[in-house]
């Protein structure tokens, strides 16, 4: 990777170059190292150079070898100060030394592909727990700041740090290696960092209460993480699905929410708002994903019901038979209460409000959406199509105290306010 | 006959100790382990690293769950042990999974403190 040099960069874009290089950068470092704290440091003393020098000279034509190489000599002048080492300086020093990556570009690439891999898989390694893998992924691998890491979780900053810090004395203490796991285990340790992925993109590692609806930014690295992991494993039906996915429901951004920061509903929405490019790819990413030989995987059929969506011209003509159809598959092969909610949902298009609502009755008689936060909305918007003005309106109500998030309440409340201007 | 002899104590407390008397400590257990080594009652010994390094894996279907912690599970106790040798954590975890035991309870896999 080359970028166009001649002219010294400004701090803003060197960030911004850091931001896309030091996931590589510290992967590569790591192995280097041995030592994923070091060489975090050591890419943070590189960084620093970076910042000191690129504004006044020439960029390096090669940024990310550049990071590691002045990062593997900062990590060496680290192990020399420190008091710890003492005793092994020599052969630590020794070592880092000796691993000294290739000169040559193509195998330098591939080097960095493998590391990165690595990185990914230690990131998200099951001994870590589901949100701890979340924010070690931020933290290394999209080079989030700790701060902007905590502010993802809505903790403290210091809170935060002592998650990661605990977290890389397990890496140490516990012996977690950086490796790829082989063969058999390489399923389902690959599902594991999709579901990071996944919550990435969803944000469901924190509460769902506040005032915005959406963090964009956290959709982009999501995607991107998407992005690299389909470059790095290539040919995997639920990489595809899971990119494709998110894709879809990212392209449709622009509709979902008004300037003053309202929901729009799906049947609402200004489809001319939505990213048509972003949505031909994901597009051709489910079409890959469904050709894969196998099983259908979850995230592919979701992705399938997006691109339905993303295709139909408005609401009223999109082909609601074959998104509950795909819901049914849903059903068998990864169940959950938002799963049977959203088949419902669709039901109620094809069969009309009144077969949905039965639907939901039965899931509920048997226990199944106790507790969910959407279920009394759903509830409420069948009553209000059935024109149940008195029942919708007591559903709308419990739908307001069943969420935290400032946006949906306002929702419900104009729904309340529609409902009494129509008695 | 044959004792597994097991050492529960408050970790956070155990934490606090100040240095000296944790090196007394330390001393003391050295002074017992040599002893009970001589007098040929030891077979093994070791102090284990805290639970913000264990990992527990339980096989539940056919599929083997890996968790971050200690096992918590006031259902299940104690029931038996093995030490072994492992090249890193993938490795132990492995061999964790085919305990038949895992089938049905909770395997921690914890390490062993190594002193420098």
């Amino acid at each position: 990777m080359t970028i166009n040099s001649g002219h010294p960069m400004s701090p803003t874009e060197i960030e911004k170059l850091f931001r896309d290089e030091a996931g590589r950068a510290l992967a590569t470092l790591i192995r280097l190292v041995g030592d994923f704290d070091l060489a975090q440091d050591a890419l943070q003393d590189a960084f620093a150079v970076a910042l000191e020098r690129w504004p006044h000279e020439e960029p390096p034509s090669n940024p990310r070898a550049w990071l590691v190489n002045v990062g593997r000599n900062k990590a060496i002048d680290r192990v020399r100060r420190q008091i710890a080492f003492r005793g092994k300086q020599d052969q630590l020093t020794h070592e880092i030394e000796l691993n000294a990556s290739c000169p040559d570009e193509a195998h330098e690439q591939a080097t960095f592909d493998d590391d990165m891999l690595r990185l990914i898989f230690t990131c998200c390694h099951p001994a870590f727990a589901t949100e701890v893998q979340v924010a070690l992924t931020l933290r290394t691998i999209c080079g989030l700041t700790t701060a902007q890491v905590a502010r993802a979780f809505l903790v403290s900053e210091e809170a935060m740090a002592q998650r990661l810090l605990r977290a890389k004395q397990k890496i140490r203490l516990a012996g977690i290696p950086y490796e790829v796991p082989e063969r058999e285990a390489l399923e389902p340790r690959l599902n594991g960092v999709l579901a990071v992925i996944y919550l990435v993109f969803t944000e469901g590692y924190v509460a769902t209460s506040g005032d915005g609806l959406m963090r964009p930014d956290l959709a982009r690295e999501a995607i991107r993480l998407g992005r690299l992991l389909n470059l790095l494993v290539p040919g995997r039906g639920e990489i595809k699905g899971l990119l494709a996915l998110m894709l879809l429901h990212d392209a449709r951004r622009a509709g979902r929410e008004t300037a003053a920061g309202d929901i729009v509903l799906l049947e609402e929405q200004d489809r001319s708002l939505w990213d048509f490019h972003q949505i031909a790819e994901g597009l051709q990413l489910v079409e890959e994903a469904l050709r894969m030989p196998g099983r259908p995987q979850s995230y592919a059929v979701q992705a399938a019901i997006a691109a339905l969506h993303a295709r139909a011209p408005n609401f009223e003509d999109t082909d609601w038979r074959q998104i509950a159809g795909l819901y049914e598959v849903l059903m068998r092969i990864s169940p959950s209460p938002v799963i049977e909610l959203n088949h419902a949902a669709a039901v109620s298009m094809v069969d009309g409000p009144a077969r949905s609502l039965d639907l939901i009755d039965a899931i509920e008689a048997r226990g199944g959406l106790g507790g969910y936060e959407l279920m009394p909305a759903v509830r409420a918007d069948l009553l209000r199509r059935l024109g149940r003005r008195d029942a919708a309106r007591a559903a709308y109500l419990a739908a307001t105290e069943a969420t935290q998030l400032e946006p949906l309440r306002r929702l419900y409340a104009r729904r309340l306010a529609e409902l009494s201007a129509e008695s | 006959m044959q004792y597994l002899l097991m050492i529960y104590q408050n970790e956070a407390d155990y934490a606090k100790i100040d240095a000296a008397t944790s090196k007394k400590m330390l001393e003391e257990y050295g002074a017992f382990t040599q002893s009970i080594i001589q007098s040929g009652n030891f077979k093994a010994g070791d102090r284990l690293q805290p639970i913000s390094t264990a990992t527990t894996v339980r096989i539940r279907d056919g599929k083997t769950l890996t968790t971050d912690g200690p096992f918590a599970e006031t259902r299940e106790q104690l029931g038996g042990y093995y030490l072994v040798e492992a090249k890193d954590l993938n490795a132990a975890l492995a061999i964790a999974a085919r305990i038949p035991g895992a089938r049905f309870g909770s395997i921690e896999v914890r390490p062993i403190w190594v002193y420098n």
